[in-house]
């Protein structure tokens, strides 16, 4: 079976130790976590996890299986990239010499669609948000000037499909 | 009414119904030990002679008795020498709860005296855990815990409590817990895959069950039986599954696996429909999975949706408790009996007879043999022990020719195989049914690894039978290395203690066997002792366990010798 990237979106409740019972799981199969985020989901007290991985669908099956086994996780899926609208943000920390020395900076944050977070005397920064290749792109063109830190955000995604959690939450009510 | 953490904690264990622990007792869980001594007449506290024994000693009484076996340690090397346990336990899916103390509150992250994230260390084998650091948490924790721990596919639990908690007071009310809201224990049955799988099993020609521990568990014996009865279909056990079915009936046709018997492992390659009951396709189970039942169709009825598909990939999933399930689907099943399919089952077991089994029982030869020891057992104990074997040689003697007549009676450690196991589980099934004749049957190597616990037998003069089966080896790693490894013994050979003096040193009535002669008269004067009694078996130095699967192999390539 071919690998390819999965999203693996986790809905969990709140609770200190899930991210390390989580994280064992791929750890223990000697499986490397690509990205990784944790956030609030739009269920008020509700977590989720968002892992990216590069996995046959048969290894994502099962990680997510024994995911989904912890007490404290409510449901988790797995979607390949076109089943998702995903994004990740960088920041760029650039001296602030090179703004009015290279003209080309200025172009590059023009056609990168990237904002000026902040200028300083000694630095500004320039944050972008987008596909991991355009991320790429950006720091492939700022590179040659000196990036003076860089940094870029785990995968963010909603599914096209819907996760229904809160159906699951209101069937635990019922019952 | 206010109260201290502690003495919330024995209120908590008296409402779950547990009225017996073991445990060790340090500094950082001294506050509930003291409330121990106060309720000493409501709640037994067993002093293992180290913490591992501890947990396999709730182990031996949660697998004898289906309820949730409770195990305690003080913090730092406490908490980790119950590690192994709790391991065994998730991996045998024992219910447990482990309770250890914590360094107060304000010291967590100092390094201070006998800290240790247990919470850590456990979380990759445990069902659940959680470190309660305020003593107004413990009653909604502690009945998480036990919820947790017994419900759906049971598990070990470790709640972690710092001192400052144990001190502190609360208003203690207790609630039961009856649901957590991210975690679904039991799939609701499926009665669309139930009829499907009911016709399957109608049109087979040669169904096959494999059943495991999930029966057990799930206290579907007597369906079980009832299916494989009305169907006429030869059924097998995992190491695990074993006692859930009479040894003796004639629809059970033995062990699966890497020493499992013949026919069950060469007959799975030639079944047409393979029906798994609670059990999870291990690998000491399947040997090569690229050759195992391949031309079958595969049914599992499994509690946990996660081991579906995770080894063999099943034709039809039927979630759910087996008990329910296999409920459901009895009245959809056919009278059935697939003779000449059962004949093949009879004729294969008459090759491992000759081969095997003859040779084993009535030696020629001799040394005794562990088998020998095993049938003795059986007869003078009529088929009603508990038998609780370590892990070894002697282990796949014991459930190869154990004889069963009641469920909850094969206690071994199946998955994790920890040497060690025996002594102080024999003592938890033993305090768990003492009604019950406990043996155990333990190796010369796992027999040393918790050797200590003769002093609990010694102080409660806990009545087990404790059988030594000495060959002086490893004697499974000697085989391997005898087999694989050229007979290059490399530390494998064990010069042992006298093993009746150290017995007669806790004041254990003992007993050596060396000669065959003595044999029968010593495992009677055993049965017969209404205490405690140790019996070393001198066996054979170098016998080997057949049939064997070599690992990695087809359960077709079976060898008999």
């Amino acid at each position: 079976m071919e690998k390819q990237w999965y999203t693996i979106s986790v809905y969990s409740e709140n609770n200190v130790g899930l991210l390390n019972r989580i994280s064992g799981i791929f750890l223990k199969r000697h499986i490397n976590i690509e990205s990784l985020n944790v956030s609030k989901s739009e269920i008020e007290g509700i977590s989720k996890f968002t892992i990216v991985v590069f996995m046959t669908e048969d290894s994502t099956r099962k990680i997510v299986g024994q995911i989904e086994k912890q007490i404290e996780v409510i449901r988790a899926f797995y979607h390949v990239d076109d089943e998702t609208i995903y994004q990740e943000s960088a920041l760029f920390k650039i001296a602030s010499d090179l703004l009015f020395d290279e003209r080309q900076i200025q172009n590059i944050i023009k056609e990168s669609n990237s904002q000026i977070v902040t200028v300083a005397r000694d630095f500004f920064v320039l944050a972008k948000t987008g596909r991991r290749h355009e991320v790429d792109e950006m720091h492939d063109a700022l590179e040659p000037y000196g990036i003076m830190q860089f940094v870029r955000s785990g995968r963010i995604a909603v599914s096209k499909a819907r996760m229904p959690i809160t159906e699951i939450l209101e069937e635990f009510q019922n019952q | 009414m206010k109260i201290s953490g502690a003495e919330a904690i024995i209120h908590c264990l008296l409402a779950e119904g547990v009225d017996l622990i073991y445990g060790y007792p340090g500094g950082a869980i001294m506050p509930v030990y003291d409330e121990l001594y106060k309720f000493q007449d409501k709640l037994t506290h067993i002093l293992a002679r180290h913490e591992q024994g501890a947990t396999h000693a709730a182990q031996g009484y949660a697998r004898v008795s289906g309820k949730v076996g409770v195990a305690m340690a003080t913090s730092g090397p406490g908490a980790t020498n119950l590690v192994t346990g709790i391991a065994d336990a998730q991996i045998d899916s024992t219910p447990m709860v482990c309770i250890t103390g914590q360094v107060p509150r304000h010291l967590l992250g100092s390094d201070a005296f006998q800290e240790t994230d247990i919470v850590g260390i456990s979380t990759p084998v445990t069902k659940w855990n959680y470190q309660i650091t305020k003593a107004s948490e413990i009653p909604e924790i502690m009945a998480k815990a036990f919820y947790i721990a017994r419900s759906g596919r049971p598990g070990p639990v470790l709640v972690d409590i710092t001192k400052n908690a144990q001190f502190d007071e609360l208003d203690f009310v207790y609630e039961k817990c009856t649901g957590v809201r991210s975690y679904k224990p039991v799939p609701k049955p499926d009665v669309k895959a139930i009829e499907t799988a009911a016709d399957m099993i109608n049109s087979a020609k040669k169904p096959y069950i494999v059943f495991g521990q999930g029966v057990i568990l799930g206290e579907a014996e007597a369906q079980l039986k009832a299916l494989v009865e009305k169907a006429g279909i030869p059924a097998a056990w995992t190491i695990l599954g074993l006692s859930a079915m009479d040894t003796d009936h004639p629809l059970n046709v033995g062990m699966v696996g890497m020493h499992g018997n013949y026919a069950p492992n060469v007959l799975t390659n030639e079944c047409d429909l393979l029906i798994a009951i609670g059990m999870r396709f291990d690998d000491r189970v399947t040997g090569s999975l690229d050759t195992y039942a391949k031309q079958a169709k595969v049914i599992h009825f499994e509690i946990d949706p996660a081991e579906v598909n995770k080894n063999v990939p099943a034709d039809l999933a039927v979630l759910g408790n087996a008990k329910e399930t296999l409920k459901l689907l009895l009245p959809l099943i056919n009278d059935n009996e697939h003779k000449e399919w059962r004949a093949e089952f009879d004729k294969k077991y008459e090759i491992e007879y000759e081969a095997v089994i003859k040779n084993s029982l009535k030696p020629t030869k001799e040394g005794l043999t562990m088998p020998e020891v095993i049938e003795q057992i059986n007869l003078a104990s009529g088929h009603k022990a508990v038998i609780v074997s370590d892990v070894g040689q002697h282990q796949m003697m014991a459930c190869r020719y154990a004889k069963f007549k009641q469920t909850k009676s094969n206690i071994t450690s199946g998955g994790l195989g920890t040497m060690g196991f025996a002594l102080p589980a024999a003592i938890g099934a033993k305090m768990g049914a003492m009604e019950r004749e406990v043996v155990a049957i333990i190796g010369d190597g796992g027999y040393q690894m918790t050797i200590q616990e003769l002093g609990v037998i010694f102080q409660h003069n806990v009545p087990v039978k404790i059988v030594v089966l000495n060959n002086e080896h490893l004697g499974m790693v000697r085989q391997w290395q005898e087999l694989f490894f050229e007979s290059r013994y490399a530390s494998t050979v064990m010069t042992n203690p006298d093993f009746v003096k150290i017995a007669e040193g806790y004041h254990i009535k003992s007993r050596r066997v060396v000669e065959r002669s003595e044999l029968v008269d010593a495992v009677n004067e055993m049965i017969a002792s209404k205490d405690p009694y140790f019996l070393e078996v001198r066996v054979e130095k170098e016998d080997n366990v057949f049939p064997m699967i070599p690992s990695g192999a087809s359960v077709s390539d079976i060898r008999l010798k």
